[in-house]
């Protein structure tokens, strides 16, 4: 019987409204206790005097590129940049080769996280076969081979009427629809968002009523169905402003944020950095700041970093040429810390919800809380520590970020899966 | 100007006002002998990934008066077409220690990224649809040939001012001297942001309206290669947008027409325009040579 003590940290859990200095006992990967000076006898002792011990953290998006693009990343690597950061628990998206269209792929996906990750994995399945937005795929067994939602993350579904058909089989099957929402027609050929940074630097512009058209499409097509439909990485201020209305109407409408998309705009770019290229494209300051109103009204329900490691060679090239996405997993909780915390637009219960109870709700899960009997995930972090995100140190087999080099305050300390401690910061 | 000179948006006045005196020494009516050794013993690597004829030739010819050894290569004719990255290809090039590499590439950008990777100067000579800072120098020397003064100049820019690199490049120079700048051109190749870009910058669908008053139009050619969806038929463009002799007497007496060219005959500009006594477009050929003198005198000669 392996037991784990965490002593003197200041807990908080979103679930029980919790803030306090506290003790959490874990038994058998299991949340044991949480209380005042509980009996250590036979306990290992991890001191969290000064830190912040929160339920595990999730991050229901990322790319994991394995199967298909092991170069880039793997379940492996990708789960130690995610322990790095925090997280104890994360959803691959189904854009990998062969996509993940079918409970074999779930499956294989599943055994080798079994085997060679360090964090929780849950698959998110196609919608769509092949990703290719024509014809279902097979929705129904991918969730009884563990699949947690669908989407066709990167390749949205063009077709209003596949959609009205891929959600209402994911209501049958209690799982939400996540919609990487974007008319590609309104967006076809751009490289950044659309504005007086793309007229500056003469490149094309991908204008925010190409996401815009699409939550709106999507949040009637809700409607039409009463499926949970989830907005993956929202950017703009109308999307976030018709997700507050549809939650207003009731709607099982929810949504995400990545931490670049409410701590960068694209007036900070450096020219032609492609570690600043991504889908959705940074947006304006002022898309940037509705972000975050959405984040402090409730209208953002988690932090998802939309990790998508790519190939050094491949981020080499011309601006326009380099694929689309940049790590996220190690720098969220600093950058959220920096833009939300610091200066003072959420408390930490707040962000703790974000990164927890929040993404659980959406997809359902029994975790992202320190209730007696959960599963021992535990994110240990201190909200003030000084320290320098290093790249090329990164657990991530990739370098695409936009943040090397950048100075955080507060970050992860240490990161408990299942009643074992995966990864502690270095110091 | 050490490290090359990538566009005209972070150059200052000074240097730009440097960059066209020194031009001015270069004009043929002001040197006697054709060809100098100012540049002896250094050696240009023009890399074009992109058509061109009049930037290509007159870079050579630059450099060649110069006294510099000057070599080209077309991307047609290199190991681009192996599949070599823009990267390789470069750090390729740099290994054989040119003392700058002019360059012209299809991607906005492409000479900025690698300016971030490669020791050698780069000279832009057109990237995609952002800068294209020599054009904007030569053109600064054609109308300076003219006028006193770019201060208050009222200048029509006319066209595709969306995928131009010449517009981009001209608006940040003229902008910097105080001209006001008319930008003309249809609803999807005129962004509105365009005026928000830099002061002194006003934008209209109208052409009458631009060309009204103005000491200098310049006409763009119509970037049939970079459009993406065709918003005008060729007849209809003409009609709405091309300059004709009736337009002419709209504008300022002595006003000056320029192209940078190709130009397309019948497209943006009428023939009796382009051959009239009001066209400068091949004083902008030639003042091209001396302009590009003076930036490789400016990169090299320190």
């Amino acid at each position: 019987m392996s037991k784990l003590l965490i002593r003197n940290g200041r807990v908080i859990d979103p679930a029980s409204r919790l803030d306090a200095v506290r003790d959490v006992a874990i038994e058998n990967g299991k949340i044991a206790a949480v209380g005042e000076r509980l009996d250590h006898a036979g306990a290992q002792l991890f001191d969290a005097s000064g830190h912040i011990v929160a339920p595990g953290f999730i991050d229901m998006h990322v790319h994991l590129r394995e199967p298909g693009f092991e170069h880039a990343e793997t379940i492996e690597s990708g789960s130690r940049a995610a322990a790095a950061g925090g997280f104890t628990t994360i959803c691959c998206m189904p854009n990998t080769s062969p996509v993940n269209d079918n409970a074999t792929v779930t499956s294989y996906i599943i055994e080798r996280a079994e085997r060679h990750a360090i964090v929780n994995v849950l698959p998110i399945g196609a919608i769509t076969k092949d990703s290719a937005g024509e014809e279902l795929a097979a929705i129904g067994l991918m969730k009884q081979a563990g699949i947690v939602a669908i989407s066709d993350d990167g390749r949205p579904v063009m077709n209003a009427r596949v959609m009205r058909r891929a959600m209402e089989t994911a209501r049958s099957f209690g799982i939400p629809v996540i919609d990487h929402c974007e008319d590609l027609h309104l967006s076809a050929g751009g490289d950044m968002n659309e504005g007086i940074e793309s007229v500056r630097l003469g490149l094309r512009g991908i204008p925010a009523a190409s996401e815009d058209v699409m939550v709106a499409r999507d949040i009637l097509l809700a409607q039409l169905t009463g499926a949970r439909f989830h907005v993956a990485h929202i950017s703009s201020r109308y999307s976030v402003e018709m997700v507050a209305f549809a939650k207003g109407r009731g709607l099982p409408v929810t949504c995400e944020a990545t931490p670049h998309h409410f701590a960068l705009n694209d007036s900070a770019m450096p020219p032609y950095d492609s570690n600043y290229k991504m889908k959705p494209p940074l947006r304006s300051e002022c898309d940037a700041g509705a972000v975050i109103s959405g984040i402090v009204s409730g209208a953002v329900d988690a932090i998802a970093t939309d990790h998508a490691p790519h190939a050094g060679s491949e981020k080499m090239q011309e601006f326009e040429k380099c694929p689309f996405g940049i790590l996220g997993l190690e720098t969220a909780l600093g950058l959220a810390l920096e833009k939300l915390v610091h200066p003072g637009k959420i408390p930490l219960l707040r962000l703790v919800e974000l990164f927890t109870t929040g993404p659980a709700r959406v997809l359902n899960l029994d975790r992202g809380t320190l209730a007696v009997g959960a599963p021992a995930d535990i994110t240990i972090f201190d909200a003030d520590r000084a320290w320098t995100y290093d790249v090329n140190r990164s657990a991530s087999k990739s370098r695409n970020s936009p943040l090397d080099g950048h100075a955080f305050r507060g970050g992860p300390v240490a990161t408990i899966v299942n009643g074992r401690v995966v990864w502690e910061a270095s110091e | 100007m050490p490290g090359g000179l990538l566009g005209i948006e972070s150059l200052d006045r000074a240097e730009i006002e440097s960059i066209l005196e020194r031009a001015k020494s270069f004009q043929p009516q002001q040197t006697a002998s054709r060809k100098s050794d100012l540049l002896r013993g250094r050696m240009i690597v023009n890399l074009f990934f992109e058509a061109s004829t009049r930037t290509r030739t007159s870079f050579e010819i630059a450099a060649k008066r110069l006294g510099a050894d000057a070599i080209s290569i077309t991307a047609s004719g290199s190991s681009v077409t192996k599949g070599e990255s823009l990267v390789d290809t470069l750090n390729t090039l740099g290994a054989m220690r040119p003392d700058a590499i002019v360059m012209r590439h299809a991607a906005s950008g492409a000479p900025h990224f690698l300016a971030r990777y490669l020791p050698t100067p780069i000279i832009n000579a057109g990237d995609g649809t952002h800068e294209h800072p020599t054009q904007a120098l030569l053109d600064a020397r054609t109308i300076l040939d003219r006028r006193p003064t770019l201060e208050g100049l009222r200048v029509a820019i006319i066209g595709d001012i969306a995928h131009s690199r010449v517009a981009r490049s001209n608006l940040f120079l003229l902008s910097k001297f105080g001209a006001q700048i008319v930008l003309c051109g249809p609803a999807s190749l005129l962004p509105s942001e365009l005026a928000r870009l830099a002061p002194g910058v006003t934008l209209t669908h109208r052409i009458e309206e631009a060309i009204r008053d103005a000491d200098v139009i310049m006409m763009l050619r119509v970037q049939l290669e970079r459009q993406h969806e065709a918003a005008f038929s060729a007849n209809e463009y003409f009609q709405f947008y091309g300059l004709r002799l009736e337009h002419i007497s709209l504008a300022k007496p002595d006003t000056i027409v320029m192209h940078p060219g190709p130009i397309n005959r019948g497209r943006e500009i009428s023939s009796e325009v382009a051959d009239s006594q009001r066209s400068v477009i091949l004083n902008q050929v030639e003042n091209g040579i001396a302009v590009r003198m003076a930036v490789l005198e400016r990169i090299l000669s320190n």
